[in-house]
């Protein structure tokens, strides 16, 4: 066979806008996801039996079961059940929230027992609120304690958002099944779909190495 | 007046009695040195002093505050009774200096520019205004237990508590601190002092207390005590530590 590079260019805008969608649910997910998997990290640590209870369901509810099943329920399950509608590219968002909140609260949490309690006694012993203590000194511990984790999740959720072609939605993945489908160049389309996440995801990993050594201490 | 007042303290934890009932009252300008061999009680005793353990019998008022009130008491009694611990308890992510400019700050509601000048003064005090600027790993032993009673001290508590400060010392280190606890003690701060330094509470304590099994065995001046041993257990204890 020959290595037609004219399928490539020909697809490239198209492609484009696919990345364009899957950029915009990856972020979306991945703020979504961690403001959720903080919230939900912090009551499993420090909330009561009461509070952490319904945190443990969500998160082992998530964890047990697998993504496409997920935003299928969203997407095609939830709607029937609570009489709404809802849009691909919405269903894909929660979707990753969700998914990536739970993995997201395990990595929080983790970080936030890791940090000694000593820190905390001196914290409280000076006379402060817990909340103050928790957001002055045990935060930015576990804050340093968790961006490696952190990041491979990132990772993770750029990647997960292939699997919503299952739903419809025209990001990357779906765009480059689709143009094969009517020019059949499968190895052109899925080398340059392959380069493009490849791209995308270093881009990533660059920038959270980055962070990482800003907030590195000596 | 006292500083500290123990009417018939208790505290377990679960079933297991660690302190059977405490009578005991600390006044202001004492330093007084509790000593045990370990299981004793002495630090969850000082534990109780700021809170930090809730005791589950009798009272405990610090500085006429009771230690069973609201938590807004409580913080009140934190603010007034400065704890050292025996791990440092650094703030790992904040320069020695940020370390000791963190209560003036979070606790006493001061600017910015006037915790520093505290801080600055009171790391000059116990000797390290040449490692302001550097970080608790950074710093020895010895370095961060003096980094750690500035940032104690920065609060303006009325009294010390210390929780075996040198015990995580090298013995070449611990000299540097007990420096600074004496000095501390010379300027007429209230201190409780849970350690082993038996040489530090002949020399700086006012009181020396022996306590095993959640009592208080003796209660009296360090020199006679150390001097003239009032039971074979207490002989026997100094022997060991020694």
């Amino acid at each position: 066979m020959t290595f037609d590079w004219g399928a490539i260019i020909d697809a490239l805008p198209d492609l484009l806008d696919g990345l364009k969608l899957t950029i915009l649910i990856a972020l979306g997910g991945l703020a979504g996801g961690v403001i959720l998997g903080t919230l939900t990290g912090s009551v499993l640590t420090y909330g009561s039996w009461l509070a952490s209870m319904p945190a443990q369901i969500y998160v082992a509810l998530i964890r047990g079961t697998p993504i496409v099943v997920q935003v299928m329920f969203i997407y095609f399950a939830l709607p029937i059940m609570l009489g709404i509608r809802i849009s691909g590219i919405s269903a894909a968002i929660i979707t990753l929230i969700i998914n990536s909140g739970a993995y997201n609260a395990e990595i929080v949490r983790g970080a936030l027992e890791s940090v000694p309690i000593g820190l905390r006694e001196a914290g409280l012993s000076m006379g402060l609120r817990f909340r103050t203590v928790l957001a002055y000194v045990i935060a930015p511990v576990a804050f340093r304690r968790a961006l490696p984790a952190m990041g491979n999740q990132f990772v993770s959720v750029v990647k997960d958002t292939s699997i919503f072609l299952v739903i419809g939605v025209g990001e990357l993945t779906r765009r480059g099944q689709e143009i094969m489908a009517q020019n059949f160049r499968a190895v052109e389309i899925w080398t340059a779909v392959a380069l493009i996440y490849l791209l995308v995801i270093s881009a990533l990993a660059f920038t959270l190495r980055f962070i990482e050594r800003g907030a590195r201490l000596p | 007046m006292s500083m500290i007042e123990f009417k018939s303290v208790s505290k377990s934890y679960g079933t297991h009695l660690v302190l059977p009932e405490i009578n005991l009252s600390v006044d202001r300008g004492q330093v007084a040195v509790v000593v045990g061999p370990s299981g004793s009680g002495k630090s969850t005793m000082l534990r109780c002093i700021n809170v930090l353990e809730k005791i589950s019998g009798g009272d405990l008022t610090v500085d006429g505050i009771s230690v069973l009130g609201s938590q807004s008491e409580i913080r009140r009694i934190r603010l007034e009774a400065g704890m050292v611990f025996q791990q440092f308890n650094l703030f790992p992510h904040l320069t020695a200096l940020e370390n000791v400019m963190f209560g003036p700050i979070r606790a006493r509601g001061r600017k910015r520019a006037e915790a520093r000048d505290i801080a600055a003064t009171l790391l000059a005090k116990v000797g390290l205004a040449e490692r302001m600027d550097h970080y608790p790993s950074q710093l020895s032993g010895g370095q961060q237990q003096r980094v750690a009673i500035a940032r104690s001290l920065a609060v303006e508590p009325k009294m010390m508590l210390f929780d075996e400060p040198t015990s995580a010392l090298d013995p070449e280190l611990r000299e540097e601190v007990l420096k600074v606890m004496q000095t501390l003690a010379m300027e007429g701060m209230t201190m409780v002092v849970v350690t082993h330094e038996i040489g530090f509470a002949r020399r700086v304590g006012s009181r020396l207390l022996f306590m095993e099994n959640g009592h208080v065995v003796h209660d009296g001046n360090p020199g006679e005590l150390l001097t003239h041993p009032p039971s074979d257990r207490f002989r026997d204890f100094l022997r060991h530590v020694h």
